[in-house]
């Protein structure tokens, strides 16, 4: 099995000098495409900074990565921008979907960026809220959906462009436990496939059961890979 | 990298980003109308009082303005303004007629002069004594009676404004009675005048009856109008009076602005304006470039979000500056408008009769509202600029 993300000897710190803080430490892994990882720890252990490196929004301060192939950290500063444009999808933890716009338009917001029309990306959105489940909702704001539903709407944004990686950060952290699984057992149905890798950054063990892999964290280490399949 | 290259390559055509800043901007109703007021209030008052300003330093040169039929206007040397006048003496009429160059040169008074109305009111006014033979420098747009009655016994003409303000409540009607140092005068026409600047009233009356109506002084004559023959330059004729009488002649449009610019330069009034002007730019910029940097700031998540999903920071840029010239537009159209209103309104006032808003202080106007704009968005674009995109997964 190919691997989408090769973390090999990557460490990543922040200040300098007393100040310095370690957040990753020489951590090595590997992420299969296909899967579904789970990377999990307790608070501070460094998941979010790892993700945050893979996904190419921060820099590593050493080692080496390879994600789909690339090398994110050779690119010059725009075509990273390009390259996580075109092959990265996003799940936040609080949604962070704009206010103003409907549901629709929120989940077309990739396509906008690429400059896709708005007419054609809207309808396409549509189409995708529909396989979520949410085809009566398509026109309403954010305020106006629940946080599972929001979520939904989140995943359709991530997934609108077909990335081959989608990045989750504590996508179920703010669903009470009936939407959290919903919402996990959607990704799984709609998002994993055999040329994407998901990743999902979690402390939540009541979603465990949707991984393929789990990587579990402590204090900027990877202690323990798990591979329900081999 | 040829789809970051085109983000700039569009150009400025609307796009759906452009779209979705401009809903992200209206979707905060609250802070868009305060944006927005801000802005309107501030190019509304900016438009407002520079243009009354304006207005009322055009004023200052409104008996200047009226006398449309000579090139230039001979004075002492040592008058800088339409208001202080020194006189000159009787000879220095002749002495213009005779520089060569010059088809005709006529005598005008301006002096202040009180009268009393028949109700026994006093009130002073400005008398403009014209040439009695021509009746050069006599109103030309005459709303009752015609310009020939000066050459009547006793006759005057009044603008419309200071025939209200000399008998309030009565409709225009010619044979109207004012007592001017003994002399009795009566109204035979009643003229629309350019408003002057102490909106006392403005009575036109033939040469020899106007200096009566003040009393003689040894020299009496204020100005000598004069008009150049044709091909020879009015500018050309004037330097010839300068030279054979020691006099200065000047164009009327020379005469307004040294009487304008020695009113800038010699009263409160431009200070006034132009402290509440700047009071204007910098509240309009504070509250504006406040209220937009708080928008930002509430949207930061947002723009991070934005980032992180792949917009370049110049697509981020592009949202920022639609954004605010967006909101400075509605604001400045807004104010522009309630100035337009204020003025139509006011314009129906006799007091503020003729004060208009110029083209230039729209201009003005419009080129200080996009400073604010730019200043506004200027601190949101070096925020979101340094905005880490990681800052979506920080909960």
């Amino acid at each position: 099995m190919r691997n989408a993300v090769n973390v090999r000897s990557v460490s990543k710190w922040f200040g300098a000098g007393e100040s310095r803080v370690n957040a990753l430490r020489k951590l090595d892994l590997e992420i299969r495409i296909g899967e579904l990882t789970m990377l999990m720890g307790p608070s501070g252990c460094g998941k979010t900074t790892l993700v945050s490196v893979i996904a190419g929004l921060l820099d590593a301060s050493e080692g080496e990565l390879e994600v789909l192939g690339e090398r994110p950290a050779g690119m010059p500063a725009n075509q990273q921008i390009l390259f996580r444009r075109r092959n990265v999808g996003f799940v936040f933890q609080q949604f962070n979907l704009l206010p103003a716009l409907t549901a629709a338009e929120n989940a077309a917001v990739p396509l906008f960026i690429a400059g896709r029309r708005q007419r054609d990306a809207v309808a396409e959105a549509e189409a995708m809220l529909a396989e979520l489940g949410m085809a009566n909702r398509s026109h309403a704001l954010p305020g106006e959906l629940s946080g599972g539903q929001q979520q939904r709407v989140a995943i359709a944004r991530a997934l609108i462009h077909d990335p081959r990686l989608v990045v989750c950060d504590e996508p179920t952290s703010a669903l009470d436990a009936e939407s959290g699984h919903s919402v996990m057992s959607l990704l799984t149905r709609i998002a994993v496939r055999a040329d994407r890798a998901v990743i999902v950054v979690t402390h939540d063990n009541r979603v465990v059961e949707f991984a393929d892999s789990i990587a579990r964290m402590e204090d900027g280490h990877i202690v323990e890979v798990e591979r329900k399949r081999s | 990298m040829a789809r970051i290259g085109q983000d700039r390559m569009r150009g400025w055509r609307l796009d759906a980003m452009d779209f979705v800043a401009i809903r992200m901007l209206t979707g905060d109703r609250g802070k868009y109308l305060g944006l927005v007021f801000a802005i309107a209030l501030s190019s509304f008052l900016i438009a407002q009082q520079s243009s009354l300003f304006a207005g009322l330093m055009n004023r200052t040169r409104s008996q200047i303005r009226d006398v449309a039929e000579a090139d230039l206007w001979v004075m002492d040397r040592a008058t800088q303004y339409v208001d202080e006048v020194y006189p000159l003496r009787d000879d220095a009429l002749y002495l213009v007629r005779g520089v060569p160059g010059v088809k005709w040169a006529v005598p005008l008074f301006k002096g202040q002069a009180v009268a009393r109305t028949t109700d026994g009111r006093f009130r002073s006014l400005i008398v403009i004594g014209v040439d009695s033979a021509s009746l050069t420098g006599a109103p030309r747009k005459l709303i009752v009676g015609s310009i020939d009655s000066l050459r009547e016994p006793d006759a005057a003409i009044i603008d419309l404004a200071g025939y209200h303000f000399l008998f309030p409540g009565q409709p225009p009607r010619l044979d109207a009675l004012l007592e001017m140092n003994d002399h009795r005068v009566r109204i035979t026409g009643i003229c629309d005048a350019s408003p002057p600047f102490t909106s006392a009233p403005v009575v036109f009356t033939r040469y020899n009856q106007a200096v009566n109506y003040l009393g003689r002084q040894r020299t009496q004559m204020s100005f000598v109008l004069a008009k150049a023959h044709s091909g020879v330059s009015p500018a050309e004729v004037a330097r010839r009076i300068g030279a054979a009488t020691g006099l200065r002649a000047v164009s009327g449009a020379e005469f307004g602005w040294m009487t304008i610019l020695y009113y800038i330069r010699n009263t409160g009034i431009p200070v006034n304006f132009g402290l509440t002007v700047l009071v204007a730019l910098i509240v309009g910029t504070v509250v504006a470039g406040q209220t937009f940097y708080i928008f930002t700031l509430e949207n930061l998540k947002q723009f991070g979000a934005l980032k992180a999903i792949g917009a370049t920071n110049w697509r981020i840029v592009r949202m920022i500056l639609l954004q605010a010239s967006l909101a400075g537009a509605i604001g400045y159209s807004i104010g522009m408008g309630m100035a337009a209103a204020f003025f139509e309104v006011s314009s129906r006032k006799e007091a503020l009769r003729q004060m208009t808003m110029p083209w230039q202080n729209m201009a003005g106007a419009g080129v200080l509202v996009i400073v604010i704009v730019c200043v506004s968005s200027l601190i949101s674009i070096r925020k979101v600029l340094k905005l880490e995109p990681a800052v979506v997964f920080r909960g």
